[in-house]
């Protein structure tokens, strides 16, 4: 069981006010990302709910129990931290066996529980090696190794996908979830990526500022965001946000159309019209930055080639249906 | 230097440093080669004579210089072990973070800077003098009879100040390996359960295992030739007690005036040192690798 709950969790260093109280239900064997910008809290968040820091205010319940006098080894989280911290002068069997070891398990129990995780991770023939000796997806996965041998009520992870390249990245992306998949086991996530938290995530936690801003599943917070924050964050390419007389016809102070709910329309006369300033071509995709004069700068995304360049004139028509509303302090209107 | 032409430009350029120091290098060895084999008194100037091999016999079964070798090994040695076990604990209260910490790694660093003679000096005088020192008044404010250091344990005295000024120097290189130890790693132990003492064994201990050898490397060098604390203190006494191989070299040679035997003593400690940096980049020199 692994149901971790936090109820007005605070915390400040000093003056300063990190965490304006948090609260959050996180269901046993759920993966939660925390994703925000830097600085947001993120990290913070999830120190306190690993027992690194100590909270200023609120409680936070572990099936149920409050944890928040509890050591950190006492309450059944294991972390993957940024930097790994893989101890250097251990091999990959004592890193992964420490918790172990500590724990005063028996010298045979201890191999056999290593030798499995690293079965799980494809590490066992590395098992004598010294971190150093390992490339960077391998000490990755020594990190989890250490993490999941210790059979925990839930997994924080810490940013443990920056460091590594953009192919391994989605590589590890894919066997951290189907790992979580299959061992069930509760997991935290924090990641400054948008994409991480989008394809990972059972269920996203957006954090600005040291507020939650909004707590859902992916789609959830891509289509029906709560505020100007989560729409211009969730999403790549961002949301164009119109203000003025266009938001304010349609009883908004802004309105948000993401760049794949803009149909584009050559030399037309309807919608949005404006001068391609960059035009990007992927193959799969064409991005547009059009300028269009007063409505500023606007992102269109078309699915497949298109064959229109810097310089073209087109017209943007948003699909009615997908238009987002917000009021003048950024909440979303809901018809 | 990956052409041909810059090759030469580097050695060319080079030349001239690596000559002057090999010259510099060269010329007392060989001039302590040269005067080892002849018998030359300062008494008697101008009698030298070709003796062959007689200087390093007559040094080498002198009684005084089975002493001098043990005094200067167990000099050596309680220096090293002292600055060491003292070092590491005052390098980990000196990590945490306290008020006014940058004052008292100044005041913890000083002795390093007073010069042999002077710590010496004050030692003697003021802190191990039977009569006025700092030590003997404690002692009779406890009701003991105070120790007379340079009498009773005159190579412990010795090896006391010797320790005091060495302590800041391995503090301070243990200091600065505690702070580059990643403090993720020490929350990793944490996370993984390993209490205070568990953590200081399987992750900073060994963390400073190339400090505490580069420590014990750079110490010894300097060890093996501790002169100054022992002429101002000791005077290599009482009888032989406190002697060590670069004391008994100048005695030979500017109190018995035989500059033929000290040269010969000069070479043997030259092998000696040697001797001992064989043995010390084999016991613990492989911590310096990668």
């Amino acid at each position: 069981m692994g149901q971790i709950t936090l109820q007005g969790v605070q915390k400040s260093f000093g003056p300063v006010h990190i965490i304006k109280g948090a609260d959050l239900d996180i269901a046993d064997g759920s993966f939660v990302v925390f994703v925000g910008p830097s600085g947001c809290g993120k990290t913070t968040l999830l120190r306190l709910i690993a027992g690194l820091e100590d909270v200023t205010g609120g409680s936070i319940l572990i099936d149920g129990k409050n944890v928040v006098d509890t050591p950190p080894a006492k309450r059944g989280l294991s972390m993957v931290f940024q930097s790994y911290a893989l101890y250097p002068h251990m091999s990959v069997r004592g890193n992964i066996g420490f918790g172990l070891k500590m724990a005063g398990l028996p010298k045979d129990e201890i191999n056999r529980k290593v030798e499995a995780a690293a079965a799980t991770l494809n590490l066992s023939p590395y098992l004598d090696r010294k971190p150093r000796e390992l490339s960077g997806g391998q000490r990755q996965r020594v990190a989890i190794g250490r993490a999941i041998v210790r059979e925990p009520k839930g997994f924080l992870f810490d940013e443990p996908l920056s460091n590594l390249d953009a192919a391994l990245r989605v590589q590890m992306r894919i066997e951290v979830t189907r790992l979580q998949k299959q061992l069930g086991t509760t997991a935290i996530y924090v990641t400054h990526d948008q994409v991480e938290a989008m394809t990972m995530a059972d269920k996203i936690v957006v954090l600005n500022a040291g507020k939650i801003e909004q707590y859902g599943s992916p789609l959830e917070l891509y289509e029906r965001p709560n505020n100007l924050f989560v729409a211009g964050f969730i999403g790549s390419p961002k949301m164009n946000f119109v203000t003025g007389e266009l938001a304010q016809q349609q009883g908004a102070a802004t309105i948000g159309v993401r760049p794949e709910h803009l149909k584009i329309e050559r030399d037309g006369t309807g919608g949005w019209v404006g001068t391609i300033a960059v035009a990007e071509h992927l193959g799969s995709d064409t991005f547009l930055y059009v300028d269009a004069g007063p409505l500023g700068m606007l992102t269109a995304r078309y699915v497949g080639e298109l064959s229109l360049h810097a310089g073209d004139r087109v017209s943007l028509v948003p699909d009615p249906a997908r238009i987002h509303r917000f009021d003048a302090s950024g909440n979303a209107l809901r018809n | 230097m990956a052409t041909r032409q810059t090759q030469f430009l580097a050695r060319a350029l080079l030349t001239p440093a690596v000559g002057l120091l090999f010259i510099w290098m060269i010329v007392p060895l060989a001039l302590t080669i040269y005067f080892s084999t002849l018998h030359y008194s300062l008494l008697d100037p101008g009698s030298e004579s070709f003796v062959g091999l007689e200087n390093f016999r007559y040094f080498l079964t002198d009684p005084a210089f089975l002493a001098s070798l043990q005094n200067t090994l167990v000099l050596v040695g309680s220096v090293l072990a002292l600055t060491i076990l003292l070092g590491i604990p005052l390098a980990l209260l000196m990590d945490q973070p306290v008020i006014g910490r940058n004052f008292v790694r100044l005041m913890v660093i000083a002795p390093f800077f007073v010069m042999p003679t002077v710590s010496a000096l004050v030692w003697k005088n003021l802190l191990m003098h039977p009569v006025s020192g700092l030590f003997a008044w404690l002692a009779k404010l406890l009701g003991m009879t105070p120790i007379d250091w340079f009498t009773d344990a005159p190579l412990l005295a010795v090896i006391l100040i010797v320790a005091w000024q060495w302590l800041p120097f391995a503090t301070l290189i243990l200091l600065t390996a505690l702070q580059s130890l990643d403090e993720e790693q020490k929350e990793a132990a944490e996370m993984d359960g390993a209490s205070a003492l568990s953590t200081f064994i399987y992750i900073t201990l060994p963390h400073l295992a190339r400090p505490i050898t580069v420590v014990i490397l750079i110490e010894t060098i300097f060890l093996l030739t501790v002169f100054a604390e022992i002429f101002v203190t000791t005077g290599g006494g009482p009888g032989l007690q406190t002697t060590n191989i670069a004391f008994l070299i100048y005695s030979q040679a500017l109190i018995q005036f035989d500059v033929g035997s000290a040269s010969a003593g000069g070479l043997v400690a030259v092998v000696i040192a040697n001797i001992v940096a064989f043995f010390l980049v084999r016991i613990v020199g492989r911590n310096l690798e990668a």
